[in-house]
């Protein structure tokens, strides 16, 4: 298996309360990341992609089409907002896991319609001691 | 099975850039990549294994640095991957490619000990390679 992984970043805040809890009951579940004033992370994003190398170019997908992708489909999107004004998140709680696997899904459906490679995870670090990471592959 | 890494870094020059093209092809098809340039790479080398049960180790990891430095850094470090070897003259040094040599390079010197590689371009961009490189 060969496969290609690009780093990103983007700044975003978020507050964590669902609607199907009171206020006691978000507070007692998401604890201080309930603050209705809400908080911020610099989100870290490794997206991975697997497939055959183009002969072409030698590359799996090419790496400026990917940073492209990204920016449009997910950067430009998320960074510098309140990620519970998207409509991703109007009904998911915008965790990790959601942000995670709603980045997955998005950047999934774009990268297959133009190429052969898959993308086979998406990695959120959230801080530097806490990552998801969601897609077929293992690690 | 235990799974130990050894790191090691090295710096090279290359482009991207294909024989059999023209320049303007290759400038066309490489962009800003078909320029010469340079990386720090740092690779990962993975072996798995049970301990020995004598040793308590995997692999010695003395033997290990000493494949990597015979195979990948004698070959690589402050050399040209275009000129200084011969491995990218049918295909352009691509993270993709270059991990697949060096990938090949210490199957060879490790045999089934190996599990995989992964090479670092820079802290933004890498190729991991595992089990049989059927693609």
């Amino acid at each position: 298996m060969i496969a290609v992984t690009r780093r990103y970043r983007f700044p975003a805040a978020h507050v964590l309360r669902s609607v199907v809890f009171s206020d006691a009951e978000n507070e007692r579940v998401y604890g201080n990341c309930a603050n209705p004033a809400g908080h911020g992370h610099d989100y870290g994003l490794e997206v991975t992609l697997a497939g055959p190398v183009d002969a072409r170019s030698g590359a799996i997908f090419p790496i400026d089409r990917l940073d492209a992708l990204v920016r449009e489909r997910v950067l430009d999107r998320l960074s510098h907002h309140l990620l519970n004004d998207d409509v991703w998140f109007r009904v998911a709680v915008p965790t990790a896991e959601n942000i995670a696997i709603a980045i997955e899904r998005e950047l999934r459906a774009a990268v297959g319609a133009e190429s052969r490679a898959r993308v086979v995870r998406v990695r959120l670090l959230e801080t530097r001691r806490n990552f998801f990471a969601c897609g077929e592959a293992e690690a | 099975m235990v799974r130990l890494t050894r790191a090691v870094d090295f710096a090279a020059s290359l482009r991207y850039w294909r024989p059999d093209l023209s320049e303007p092809e290759n400038r066309a098809l490489f962009g800003r990549f078909a320029s010469q340039h340079g990386h720090n790479y740092r690779l990962e080398v993975t072996v798995q294994g049970e301990p020995d049960p004598a040793t308590g180790m995997v692999m010695d990891l003395k033997e290990l640095k000493a494949v990597i430095e015979r195979e990948i850094t004698a070959r690589f470090d402050h050399h040209d991957l275009n000129r200084d070897t011969s491995f990218f003259e049918k295909v352009p040094p691509t993270p993709e490619h270059f991990a697949r040599v060096i990938h090949e390079l210490l199957r060879t010197a490790l045999g089934d000990q190996l599990y995989g590689v992964r090479l670092r371009q820079d802290e933004d961009l890498w190729v991991d390679v595992v089990g049989e490189d059927a693609e």
